[in-house]
């Protein structure tokens, strides 16, 4: 009888693991990057109860997140590429827009259900981060944070235009 | 392999946990324990793995028709993502041409314009409750007075004399009720019968609700409306079942229906039908909601900003929004949150059960290919009947094509359209016909007439000074030597069908096509903005003719969207081909064949600025020789100030 309840419960917790996890799936699978989708919103613990609004802001908070990274990444680059001075000038001021500007209204809009105003502060976000990486004319320390911002900011755009 | 070829009769049983195997397990655990555990357990994570792809599998195959839309529909979301990524999002080229332009404060400066109105700094978007009263136009408008993004939303106030010259009053609303703690949004003004106003308008409540209030002037006899006085009541409407709490906004202005009430409508959406809901009532405060929609269309999403009023069919004049009867059409009008195009239709309102057909059902309300007020950068926009003058007044909020951080930097984002008259094209019945109030001419200073016969692939700098507030108004002629040649020469094939966003821009060369003005231009070009026709030979040898605005040159900047716009426009017979162009600074507005075919564009030269400012005339036809009569005005700055006692 322990060995039926014990496969019981475990085939129980699995369905449920795999339903949860299947609104994620569903979501992720209409943006333009599932596996980065999935990662991000399993890495969060409020993904697995979500609605789309909450989806997507859970993705804004990783904007920031990441805005907040690339910021002290540039911080740290004036003294060490000095020579980049221009540039990170330029990317500083992109980023701090990003951080201060498109994230808290992208959060406003989501919550309150005007999503298109949400839709423009992603989108700005990844313009934010590709004008920056343009400034170094090629030669960006910064590549690897640029595509991560571009790349989750089309897949948070793609789950506000869910909720237009 | 062996364990898992061993265990497939038991996955291959439907149930696992059927009676016959629990009997099994005692037995061989008796036997064997802890590789019996191994195996069941190893099993079990089998039976689960294989349980889930059942579930998941099922969940595609029962709703087989379900997941087919949600995958069409995914993939046109995907598409509309993609489309709007060329549109929306900045194309970055990485050819080295164009470099990333660090704004400075002297190019950001110039961007603000001298006559439309905005306010003195920050986020401004939709217009609201516009109205005359005691002399003055008073205009609202969605505000943040925070930051240069959306967000933290007030209602703005301005008055005026002459829908041009602005006064700044104080904040007319701002969110101190539990029912608009989170924003007070977008709403329309209503004059009752004894000329007493009521305001409507869309809160968002504490627990982020969308719901109606009710608001009115605290002292009638200010002319200038300065306090406004919430209904202790509100919120006099909340979402009805079926509707979602995030999805019930933006009121209009109420008509008289036969009976004597007062009915207005909201729009929402049902899944993706964007839907006009219908209220009716007779104090504002208390409303039944009636069981059929005043429209609806499919697939169009959520209908923002409705608009609904009367035109004559015969009088090129306004119409109280209460009008009703044989000579007039009525307009709905909605804009669509998931393209950010507002789009109307003509049809017949039936009064006794508040519905409304279009007469042209292929271009209802929100189809991709139906009537705009405008084919540029134009939303949210709302009229008004104006008493005063008997017109019907068209406001429209133009956002930035810019970056956010470039916004912020400057310290403000968007500006209002000039406020257009509206009225049915009485000549071709199928279309409205828009035009800048004629109050924007005590604005025109001194101006210069020209009239210049250009040939095939010519651009001539046209000598004004100043080009950065200008009023052109011009006429265009192609020789008639040449129509007929195009014309009659079979061998001429008719152009494909041509479109303003997908025909390569003003620099594509057709027999007829395109001519007219680069505005915001530089001695060398480098940047510049045309406004122009394409005139084509359609397959029928007809004419037919184009008007559009090309922006993918205006700026060397790359963080700027710089899209094709504009649409074909009616030209009748005997018409001469005539555009008018408003020039001011960031904002760039055309109208075609009087207002047939509107265009606003949003602009952000790095070099075409102050003294550089040049303004040229073009004919890039292949064939077709072209004569244009036109004049330039110097526009003045409305000098839009705070209002002070001397301005009474």
């Amino acid at each position: 009888m322990k060995m039926i309840m014990k496969v019981i419960l475990m085939v129980m917790m699995m369905m449920v693991l795999v339903s949860e996890a299947s609104m994620i799936d569903q979501t992720c699978k209409e943006t333009p990057d599932f596996n980065l989708c999935v990662s991000l919103l399993n890495s969060d613990p409020r993904g697995s109860s979500a609605d789309t609004s909450g989806l997507a802001l859970i993705l804004i908070d990783k904007i920031k997140g990441l805005a907040t990274k690339t910021l002290n990444e540039i911080n740290g680059l004036y003294k060490k590429r000095p020579e980049l001075k221009r540039a990170l000038d330029q990317c500083s001021r992109r980023y701090k827009t990003i951080i201060k500007a498109d994230v808290p209204e992208a959060i406003e809009a989501i919550s309150k259900g005007v999503p298109k105003f949400g839709e423009d502060g992603v989108i700005d976000a990844g313009v934010e981060a590709s004008v920056c990486e343009e400034g170094f004319k090629g030669k960006s320390p910064l590549t690897s944070l640029t595509k991560s911002m571009q790349k989750i900011s089309n897949v948070t755009r793609a789950i506000v235009r869910m909720l237009l | 392999m062996a364990s898992t070829e061993a265990l497939l009769p038991v996955t291959s049983r439907q149930d696992p946990l059927s009676e016959s195997r629990s009997d099994q397990i005692p037995e061989t655990r008796r036997r064997r324990p802890i590789k019996v555990h191994l195996a069941v357990y190893s099993g079990l994570l089998l039976v689960v793995l294989y349980v889930t792809l059942i579930v998941t599998h099922d969940g595609s195959t029962s709703q087989n028709g379900a997941r087919d839309e949600t995958e069409t529909k995914s993939r046109a979301r995907m598409a509309g993502v993609s489309e709007k990524t060329n549109e929306r999002v900045w194309r970055l080229s990485g050819d080295g041409k164009t470099e990333a332009f660090p704004w400075n404060n002297t190019m950001l400066s110039w961007q603000r314009t001298a006559f439309h109105f905005q306010p003195e700094k920050n986020w401004m978007n939709d217009p609201n409750g516009p109205l005359f009263y005691k002399g003055w136009y008073h205009f609202f408008y969605q505000y943040n007075p925070n930051a240069a993004v959306w967000g933290d939303i007030v209602w703005g106030h301005a008055v005026s004399k002459d829908l041009i010259h602005w006064l700044y009053l104080p904040l007319a609303m701002v969110p101190d009720q539990w029912y608009d703690a989170n924003g007070v949004w977008t709403g329309s003004a209503t004059f009752l019968d004894d000329g007493s106003i009521v305001m409507l308008y869309t809160g968002s409540t504490d627990k982020f609700v969308q719901v109606q209030n009710l608001a009115y002037p605290e002292d009638p006899s200010d002319p200038l409306l300065l306090k406004w006085t919430k209904f202790s009541g509100n919120p006099v409407l909340v979402p009805p079942p079926g509707i979602g709490a995030k999805d019930f906004r933006d009121p209009t202005t109420a008509w008289k229906t036969s009976a004597g009430k007062w009915r207005i409508t909201i729009g929402s959406k049902i899944n993706r039908t964007g839907v006009s809901l219908v209220y009716d009532t007779t104090d504002f405060k208390t409303y039944e909601k009636r069981e059929t929609l005043l429209h609806q269309v499919p697939n169009t999403g959520m209908w923002e900003c409705i608009d609904f009023y009367p035109v004559s069919k015969t009088k090129v004049k306004g119409l109280d929004t209460s009008v009703k009867g044989p000579d007039v059409k009525h307009i709905v009008k909605a804009s669509m949150d998931d393209t950010r195009i507002d789009h109307y239709a003509i049809g017949t309102y039936y009064d006794s059960n508040g519905t409304w057909f279009p007469d042209n059902p292929s271009i209802d309300v929100g189809i991709s290919t139906g009537l705009r007020y405008d084919y540029g950068k134009f939303y949210a926009s709302k009229t008004f009947y104006d008493q005063n003058k008997g017109r019907r007044i068209l406001w429209g909020w133009i956002g930035e094509s810019d970056s956010e951080a470039a916004d912020v930097q400057k310290g403000w984002s968007s500006v209002q359209g000039i406020p257009r008259t509206v009225v049915l094209d009485t000549k071709t019945g199928k279309n409205l016909v828009q035009w800048p109030v004629e109050e924007i001419k005590s604005l025109r200073l001194s101006s210069k007439k020209f009239h210049m016969k250009v040939g095939p692939g010519t651009m001539v700098p046209v000598d004004v000074g100043s080009a950065a507030q200008l009023d052109i108004e011009a006429e265009f002629k192609i020789k008639k030597d040449d129509l007929e040649i195009i014309f009659g020469d079979d061998s001429v094939e008719g152009d494909k069908e041509f479109s303003c966003q997908n025909s390569g821009g003003s620099t594509v060369r057709g027999a007829l096509g395109p001519f007219g003005f680069s505005v915001l231009a530089d001695q060398s070009l480098s940047e510049h903005t045309p406004v122009y026709f394409y005139v084509t030979k359609g397959k029928d040898s007809k004419l037919k003719s184009y008007f559009c605005t090309d922006t993918s040159r205006s700026t060397m900047a790359n963080d700027v969207v710089k899209p094709v716009y504009g649409s074909f426009v009616p030209v009748l017979k005997g018409e001469k081909l005539t555009m008018r162009i408003l020039v001011d600074h960031s904002i760039v507005e055309g109208f075609a064949q009087g207002g047939r075919t509107c265009i606003t564009s949003r602009v952000y030269p790095t070099k075409a600025i102050y003294g550089a400012t040049k303004l040229f005339l073009f004919n890039n036809a292949i064939d077709a020789t072209i004569t244009a009569s036109f004049k330039v005005w110097q526009m003045n700055s409305a000098f839009i100030h705070p209002y002070s006692a001397d301005d009474l």
